[in-house]
């Protein structure tokens, strides 16, 4: 019908368009990714960056189209994309007005275990020189029901948590009774292995979610986790069907330590996890002794052997996936979630501005405030950099407001630091001071010598080459992108 | 397909026949009172007065007489599905019969005006531009007779937002009249782009309405030619932004054919990442009426060739969590992993299956096809599971 009008009178009548603010890097020889400050990505043709920046790129080309609808230019026909890039952004960042919303409570040091890759752990039967105080219980859940968050989750570390657990009980009911208006939600971090069935019971009552520690096969685990009998796995196993039993198999989850001896072991180390019914595992960065051994050349070695180790965990999963069996990496999906949604997922060693202090915080037994768990880790080893103040003689405002909180989140912002600025992937990447800092004495780091810097750039790009190539695996990371 | 508008041949008309919206009823013997806002449905013409109108539905036996002194209709056999309660709009000066509202059905749906600013190449209600004001005043009578206990009402156009702030009126009449009552508006949205008229809009606060607003393409260039209206995507993506902003519920409806089907992945990625906070998204497959018909090759895709974009579309939109309906899509031609999405959606009055339906053992599962569709164009592939 003539009344209609044929495509060509919507498009723009000149062939200008705007640049908005975006980033590239190499994917591989044919192709670059570019990035958007949403962090949407389009795969192109390498031959197309530089017709794309030259203002060159004809509207004919379907790449102009997808670039356009994904918000990396503008031209007459549409304004709209500022705006939407702009709710996108602020949707991004929306969490940093809740402030803090996990507080981890280090109720004792005392454990049963000796595993060699701990720093935080004590044998001592002295329960009064390394368990917290009743005073300071309350005083460090008065800080953490002082944040302004809505949504408050209480962690319960150790040393191993249970062997305080009347301090558990204490603080889980004086959080209900002060912290009505707030969502609360309970973690205890346990080894299962003193485990009974009234603190499940307790659990149950006060929904209560256990993470424990899972390491892979029987021997593996127990060889990692020594204990009196060596029967951490035995144990742990036990303690998993126990609290499923009462809690629900969602509450429990699993987290596992990669050591060295790991790293030949991915398929037996994800082999148990299916067998023991769990629907996520996190294949974890290698322990990083508490950054006691800092060699270049050795962290080089071994953040390569992680990725090996990574890639082909990440592989043998998506195989596991294809078969129907449902099985997700949760550090892909913290990734995912960054590449598919706006939402930041809020995992603390991957956020930026960094997660240490404003989205977790760390009361330990003795009532000195760290901004995250590896700060006081290293406090073990001597360097407090990253201690805050302590819950009895400090201020909410003293703690939150340190500059020894503000000037490493300040500093480490990764938009604003030497190369990330410029990175393509800096949207899904985080900022880690407390890691630079242990090496390089600064928040930021050199981040061509920085293993953080490799092992996330050499795993976003994988993420991305795994994706292009297999639709099933685009199907499962986008499930496993809002599953986070 | 239900005939919902036709003449009606007077028997006998009174000088003081009214043209009124009267409500079905088949007892003669209703309070003197009230009986002029009823149409008596009736199979002889009863010696009873005082009734809006009286509608014979029996063609077949003669009229016996003397009649009685009132307006009397011969209904066509057409209009049979007309029960108590039902709503009908008679014009005696033009001697015409509109169903408005039908009790117990889910599909009741109002026009509001036939007139529109955008110009849609598969328009099924091809826009007028005439003065139809009357629609929307006799949808404010029409809400106060519709019963209490309905449980949805839709309105449509045309584009109703032309009436601005009398829109908003008919809205706040419709909560206060019908509380309980869910109600759907389709819009394109343009309208809304004025956040003011946004706020007022929102400000209503019904307790269940949804504007059902189409988002044709990721791609402003090819929505704004779906549409036939240049700049409609940044009005209709503003106006969805700006009802979020104040509360109010929208859901998306992608109409699938040729324009639109190949963005249809990109389109839904869009969805996910810029309107993620909508309450619904349904894709539609095409109601072969209107404009459809004049530009059918433009349009057409057979939905079978089409059905591994839409599980694609389907996937991602459930994989981000939004609340997904496939409209109008026979069970035969969709993939299994899209099933689950499949509504029957298709308005029970203009709602059909084809001969071959009869031994297909998931009929009832199934939504069937237009009766546009069964008349003019369907899947070549509709095949009976047995």
């Amino acid at each position: 019908m003539s009344d209609f009008r044929q495509i060509e009178f919507y498009k723009p009548n000149s062939h200008k368009y705007q640049l908005l603010p975006f980033r590239f890097t190499k994917l591989d020889d044919q192709s670059y990714v570019v990035t958007n400050l949403a962090g949407e990505f389009v795969v192109l043709p390498k031959e197309l960056i530089p017709r794309l920046i030259n203002h060159n790129l004809s509207d004919d080309n379907s790449f102009y189209v997808e670039l356009r609808a994904r918000h990396f230019l503008v031209d007459q026909s549409t304004a709209i994309a500022r705006d939407l890039l702009a709710i996108k952004l602020r949707s991004r960042y929306d969490r940093l007005a809740d402030f803090t919303s996990l507080h981890m409570f280090v109720v004792t040091l005392r454990c049963e275990h000796s595993c060699h890759y701990c720093q935080v752990s004590r044998k001592s039967a002295d329960k009064l020189q390394f368990d917290m105080s009743l005073a300071d219980a309350d005083a460090a859940l008065g800080l953490a029901l002082r944040s302004p968050s809505p949504a408050i989750k209480i962690e319960f570390q150790g040393g191993e948590p249970l062997l305080n657990f009347g301090l558990i009980q204490h603080i889980v009911r004086e959080a209900k009774r002060h912290g009505a208006g707030k969502r609360l939600a309970f973690v205890i971090a346990t080894n299962l292995a003193l485990v009974d069935r009234e603190m499940l019971a307790f659990c149950y009552e006060h929904d209560i979610n256990i993470s424990t520690s899972l390491d892979g096969p029987r021997d593996l685990h127990n060889a990692n986790r020594p204990r009196p009998g060596n029967d951490s796995y035995e144990k742990t196993i036990a303690g998993i069907r126990m609290a499923r039993e009462f809690l629900g198999k969602d509450k429990v989850s699993a987290l596992m330590t990669t050591t060295e001896a790991s790293l030949d072991r991915i398929k037996d180390i994800v082999d148990e996890y299916v067998s023991q019914d769990f629907a996520v595992i996190f294949l974890r960065p290698l322990s990083p002794h508490g950054f006691a051994i800092k060699t270049k050349a050795y962290m080089r070695y071994n953040t390569d052997r992680w990725l090996d180790f990574y890639r082909e965990g990440l592989e043998y999963i998506i195989a596991l996936n294809k078969q129907g069996i449902a099985l997700t990496e949760f550090y892909a999906s913290t990734i995912l979630a960054k590449m598919f949604t706006s939402r930041d997922p809020g995992f603390v060693d991957l956020m930026s501005p960094s997660g240490i202090g404003i989205a977790a915080v760390i009361y330990n037994y003795d009532g000195y405030v760290y901004a995250s768990d590896e700060s006081r880790m290293m406090a073990e080893v001597g360097d407090q950099h990253f201690q805050l103040g302590h819950v009895r003689h400090n201020s909410y405002g003293d703690i939150f407001l340190s500059p020894k909180l503000i000037e490493p989140l300040e500093d480490s912002f990764a938009y604003s630091n030497p190369m990330c600025h410029d990175c393509a992937f800096e949207p899904y990447c985080g900022a880690d001071p407390v890691f630079h800092w242990a090496l390089y004495k600064d928040h930021v780091g050199r981040k061509p010598e920085s293993e953080f810097c490799r092992r996330n750039m050499a795993i976003f790009r994988h993420l991305i080459t795994l994706m292009e190539s297999d639709p099933f695996v685009r199907r499962l990371f986008l499930k496993w992108a809002n599953k986070c | 397909m239900l005939k919902l508008s036709g003449r009606i041949d007077p028997i006998r008309q009174r000088e003081d026949a009214r043209t009124a919206l009267l409500t079905i009823t088949t007892d003669p013997s209703l309070p003197v009172g009230i009986r002029d806002r009823f149409a008596l449905l009736t199979d002889q013409p009863r010696d009873v007065t005082g009734y809006g109108a009286q509608l014979v539905s029996n063609s077949l036996e003669p009229i016996e007489s003397p009649l009685p002194d009132a307006t009397i209709y011969q209904l066509p056999n057409h209009f049979n599905y007309l029960k108590s309660g039902d709503i009908v709009y008679i014009d005696a000066s033009r001697q015409f019969l509109n169903t408005l509202f039908r009790k117990g059905s889910h599909h009741n749906s109002i026009l509001l005006t036939e007139q529109c600013n955008s110009y849609c190449l598969m328009c099924s209600q091809p826009p007028k531009k005439i003065d139809d004001s009357y629609l929307l005043r006799r949808a404010l009578e029409l809400i106060k007779l519709i019963p209490k206990d309905a449980q949805r009402l839709g309105f449509t156009g045309g584009e109703p937002t032309l009436y601005g702030d009398s829109l908003i009126e008919l809205i706040k009449q419709t909560k206060l009249q019908l509380p309980c009552t869910s109600v759907d508006l389709l819009s394109n949205g343009r309208r809304f782009k004025d956040k003011e008229f946004a706020r007022r809009f929102g400000a209503i606060k019904h307790p269940d309405c949804t504007i059902a607003v189409p988002v044709y393409s990721d791609d402003p260039v090819r929505h704004d030619y779906v549409v036939q209206a240049l700049g409609a995507f940044d009005e209709t993506i503003q106006g969805i932004l700006n009802l979020k902003r104040f509360g109010q519920k929208v859901e998306i409806r992608i109409v699938l054919h040729r324009q639109t089907i190949d963005r249809l992945v990109q389109t839904c990625e869009f969805i996910c990442r810029n309107l993620l906070f909508v309450d619904h998204v349904a894709l539609m497959g095409l109601e072969i009426t209107g404009f459809t018909r004049a530009n059918l090759d433009l349009l057409w895709i057979d939905p079978y060739d089409y059905k591994d974009t839409l599980s694609e579309a389907v996937h991602i939109l459930t994989s981000y969590g939004l609340n997904t309906s496939v409209y109008n899509h026979q069970l035969c031609v969709v993939n299994r992993d899209v099933e689950g999405s499949c509504c029957k959606s298709i308005s029970d009055w203009k709602n059909e299956y084809l001969e071959s339906c009869a031994s297909c053992t998931r009929k009832c599962e199934c939504g069937g096809f237009f009766s546009s569709s069964k008349l003019y164009k369907h899947s070549s592939h509709i095949t009976p599971f047995v």
